[in-house]
């Protein structure tokens, strides 16, 4: 009945939708492919484009196996492999981009389609932002109004677009119930997403002059904070990371934790405590960030001996952590004798100058916190400056930062200072970590940014354990007060967006803060806790994969069967005389004589007389009936007599 | 009526006695009449297609005239020309061969393309203008114009554009066995033509006409034209889907195929039944360039249910 056309020739006007598909698929990955590649897919799209366009013949098949050898050739040497994530993804643009010119038949614009499709999914490699949904979200809707033109004909482009996003927002409800009930596994569930992964530094291990300015032209976001109260004033928040313990004349560095004695400092809260939760962007290291002092920590994170929070594995992936905190605290004055020696240490030699002034003050003293202040004095007395271009420093940097240059930033101040401590015979350390945060107005967030960073010393005392001293707020109070824009001189350079001239900006970048986080909570950090957070909300209990599966089933199937229904629901009413019609020709159908979809009903009549003439008067007569109420012109009872007449010719098939 | 309609049977069965095994075509071309379309016939020579045209005319009681196109004809020669008139010191038009109830065009394929405009222009507005005057053509007119497979040689096939004015294209074909066998035992069918009187007369078919367009199409069996219609616009392999005039140019057709049927409405039998001839000239498939064939059509047909 249906005949099988060997290929389908290609409606002319679908090409513009194809290309167009192509471009939207392929376009994104610009930034991360090759260049060469990108130019080669341009200029094969353009083509295809001009040869649409002047209603050209496409290329020779010989032509376009040799581009696709000669393609497939170069990304080997580019990758010196086919496989893999970007190999692969590198194959599929090359092809995608040769297709068009080799659209023949609707079964090559079918492999368009599919091929787009495909391809949709390989951005979500590279990147899971806003931005990128709705790309993709628009391309999804390209590729169907291009599949609804190439079966669906000619229609205006508004219509089919239209047309599109109906069907996609009908999808909807299935992507929501898969989105929130597909059991989920730690982790991504393929390859890593590139800005998942992005290895922004961060923090340095070490500290030494330009470790920390550097960071503070980073404007991008180190994580963020949710307090459930109010959130503590600008000057406590001291987020606490690596803590250095190790001098070697230039920069300072942790020791090795074998190094130091298995202890857990004991922190004695004062304040009343206060939860909060970290999203901490990746890093790539084990080290937490945590408010001081950290009261409890997230399950599965532990306490180093210098107080500091570290997850059990690196953070590869934007991740949150549950802590409390008190911001009135004591701590660390049970530290074991040899650690708070450790921190009394100095190289033999160097920085001659400082060790005297240090001497000096030891002597003057009697005790530590009057050394502390003597020296927090001096910065002051001094005319040091806060600044983010330093003059460089040679071989004795703390002297030379002391007594010559006396300009610097935070971590100039820093190191200097807990040099002098040393010197003076006070247990002293750095502290790296980040300083303030911004409350985001629009969600109540703190982001805490790199240019946050920030480095700051903490001296011990037997009576009141450690104890942080901030030099750089001696320095410049306004940094620890309102942030790192306003301490600095006019004129220095700073993250364009840590101005705070540009008020709209400012809103703007608040705004668009507020919904890129609230997508990082709920889209890319909806994890297997999440999801079991939503099911106990949902009042569904703990329920494990098996049972999510069961209730996605379920709620797909209901979901599926109410569409169903509506839509038959909404099916216009089909007139009764057809009604009969058909259920007399199904009748008939089981006596092996089935009407065909297309056949007329005096036809289907004459056919069934022929074939059974015993049948040929009941049929006739029944045919007749049909005819008279559904085509002719409207006459009374015409409905009643078909009625009749079909019983009574049913009658007769027996 | 049912007079009329038993003569219009009359006229159809004494066609068939002359055109032997041709009642589909001959009845095709008496519903062309009534829908008030011209008729196209396209097939080789000497099948026919001048007999049926003779019959036809005969049998209607139609004033006939009959033009052979040639390669040189021009349209003077079938409009008609002023010549003067020395009695009357001035000019008289004479009219051409257009002026008669029906007209035969025979291989209108072998004229050039300007005078194929002229006749067909005439067939369109049912007028002609000559020297300025603007001239109506006679009550009932009527064209039947043949048309030799154009892949012959020295011939002008005609285009889209003139094909669309002919409201149905029918092909003849080689008689089957039997009947080629009376033709042959029997007279000329040319001399038996003279010997038979006409059914009707020219006057009775504008009734015909008026009643053939009165029959009832229920809302259903428009619902299937369109989707015919629809599925030819839809179908890659064809370059342009049937236009609102074509689609227009069906339901007439099958009221009068209902209408010769002796029926009062129109069933998707009589659209199926004339849609081969109404539609096939208009489709002209994208591969090969020819038009849909009659498996074409069959397919096309069968992949509509009826709604």
């Amino acid at each position: 009945m249906f005949r099988r056309r060997p290929a389908e020739p290609l409606e002319r006007a679908t090409v513009p939708w194809l290309l167009a598909s192509a471009v939207a698929t392929t376009a994104p990955h610009v930034e991360h492919q090759p260049h060469w590649l990108m130019a080669i897919a341009g200029a094969m799209l353009l083509l295809g484009c001009w040869l649409w366009f002047s209603r050209r013949g496409l290329p020779p098949r010989w032509l376009l196996s040799l581009i696709v050898v000669g393609g497939s050739t170069a990304i080997w040497f580019e990758y010196r492999t086919l496989f893999g994530r970007d190999a692969g993804v590198a194959l599929l643009i090359l092809f995608m981009a040769l297709k068009p010119l080799e659209m023949r038949s609707r079964r090559d614009a079918m492999v368009v389609v599919m091929l787009g499709l495909f391809l949709l999914l390989t951005h979500y490699f590279y990147s899971q932002s806003i931005p990128t949904g709705l790309w993709l979200i628009a391309s999804c809707t390209l590729l169907t109004a291009t599949l609804i033109r190439i079966f669906g004909g000619a229609q205006a482009p508004a219509v089919i677009v239209r047309h599109a996003a109906i069907l996609l927002l009908q999808a909807t409800p299935f992507m929501l119930i898969l989105f929130l009930l597909f059991p989920r596994i730690n982790g991504p569930l393929w390859g890593l997403p590139q800005d998942a992964h992005s290895s922004r530094s961060g923090l340095p291990e070490t500290i030494e002059p330009g470790t920390v300015s550097n960071l503070v032209l980073d404007g991008s976001i180190a994580f963020r904070a949710r307090f459930d109260e109010t959130p503590p004033a600008t000057p406590l928040l001291y987020w606490r990371g690596p803590v250095m313990d190790e001098f070697d004349g230039r920069a300072w560095r942790a020791i090795r934790a074998g190094n130091l004695p298995l202890h857990t400092p004991r922190v004695e809260a004062r304040g009343t405590p206060l939860a909060y939760e970290i999203t901490l962007e990746s890093h790539q290291q084990r080290w937490l960030l945590a408010l001081d002092a950290p009261l409890t920590l997230p399950s599965g994170a532990v306490l180093t001996a210098r107080l500091q929070a570290f997850s059990r594995e690196p953070v590869r992936q934007r991740s949150r952590f549950a802590f409390t905190a008190t911001t009135d605290y004591r701590f660390g004055r049970d530290d074991p004798p040899a650690m708070i020696d450790a921190m009394r240490q100095l190289p033999r030699q160097g920085n001659p100058q400082a060790r005297a002034l240090a001497e000096g003050w030891r002597q003057k003293h009697a005790s530590p916190t009057a050394i502390v202040a003597e020296a927090l004095q001096y910065f002051r007395r001094e005319n040091f400056v806060y600044t983010l271009q330093p003059p460089l420093l040679g071989n004795a940097p703390i002297d030379q930062f002391l007594f010559e240059t006396r300009s610097g930033f935070c971590e100039h101040y820093a190191s200097a200072f807990v040099f002098l401590m040393r010197a003076a015979g006070i247990p002293a350390r750095v502290v790296a970590g980040y300083q303030g945060g911004e409350v985001n107005p629009v969600d109540g967030f703190v982001v805490v940014r790199q240019s946050d960073a920030h480095a700051w010393a903490e001296v011990w005392s037997a009576e009141s354990g450690w104890q942080r001293v901030d030099p750089t707020a001696a320095i410049a109070p306004s940094r620890v007060e309102a942030g790192i824009a306003t301490a600095l001189p006019a004129g220095e350079p700073l993250p364009a967006l840590a101005r705070i001239d540009l008020d709209w900006l400012r809103q703007f970048r608040y705004r668009w803060e507020a919904i890129n986080n609230r997508w990082n909570q709920w889209v890319l950090g909806y994890n297997p806790d999440r999801q079991r957070e939503l099911l106990r909300d949902l009042g569904l209990g703990e329920i494990d994969w098996r049972g999510m599966t069961a209730l996605l089933a379920t709620l797909s199937g209901v979901l599926l069967l109410a569409i169903t229904i509506w839509a038959l629901w909404r099916r216009p009413p089909q007139d009764a005389a057809l009604r009969l019609w058909l259920a007399f020709c199904a009748r008939l159908a089981r006596s092996g004589l089935p009407r065909h979809s297309w056949e007329g009903p005096q036809d289907y009549a004459a056919r069934v007389a022929r074939e059974r003439p015993a049948l040929a008067d009941a049929v006739r007569a029944a045919a007749d009936a049909y005819v008279a109420a559904r085509y002719a012109a409207p006459q009374p009872r015409a409905l009643e007599q078909l009625a009749a007449t079909l019983k009574l010719a049913t009658r007769q098939l027996h | 009526m049912s007079n009329l309609h038993n003569r219009l049977q009359s006229a159809i069965s004494s066609a068939d006695s002359i055109i032997l095994g041709k009642n589909r075509q001959i009845r095709l071309a008496l519903a062309c009449v009534l829908a008030r379309g011209h008729l196209l016939i396209e097939d080789l020579p000497g099948v026919g297609k001048t007999t049926l045209a003779h019959t036809l005319a005969q049998l209607l009681g139609l004033q006939f005239s009959r033009v052979q196109f040639t390669s040189d004809l021009l349209p003077a020669d079938i409009i008609g020309t002023s010549i003067y008139d020395r009695e009357r010191a001035g000019f008289r038009f004479v009219p051409g061969p257009v002026f008669a109830q029906l007209v035969l065009a025979d291989e209108i394929n072998r004229a050039t393309p300007k005078t194929q405009s002229a006749l067909l222009e005439a067939m369109e507005e049912r007028q002609v203008t000559a020297d300025g005057e603007t001239r109506r053509l006679p009550e009932p007119f009527f064209v039947i114009a043949t048309q030799n497979p154009s892949h012959q040689i020295g011939t002008f096939a005609l285009p889209e554009s003139q094909l669309d004015r002919f409201l149905m294209r029918i092909e003849l074909g080689y008689p089957d066995r039997d009947a080629e066998r009376a033709l042959l035992s029997g007279g000329n069918p040319r001399e038996r033509l003279a010997s038979i009187a006409p059914a009707l007369d020219a006057s009775d078919i504008a009734p015909l006409q008026v009643a053939a367009a009165a029959i009832h199409a229920a809302p259903p069996l428009i619902d299937y034209v369109q989707a015919l219609v629809a599925a030819t616009r839809h179908d890659p392999a064809y370059a342009h889907g049937l236009s609102p005039r074509a689609a227009l140019a069906l339901l007439a057709a099958a009221r009068a195929w209902a209408f010769i049927d002796g029926r009062n409405a129109v069933l998707p039998e009589d659209v199926q039944a004339v849609f081969a001839s109404v539609a096939a000239h208009r489709l002209r498939k994208v591969q090969g360039g020819g038009h849909a064939g009659p498996d074409d059509i069959a397919a096309l047909i069968q992949r509509i249910a009826l709604p």
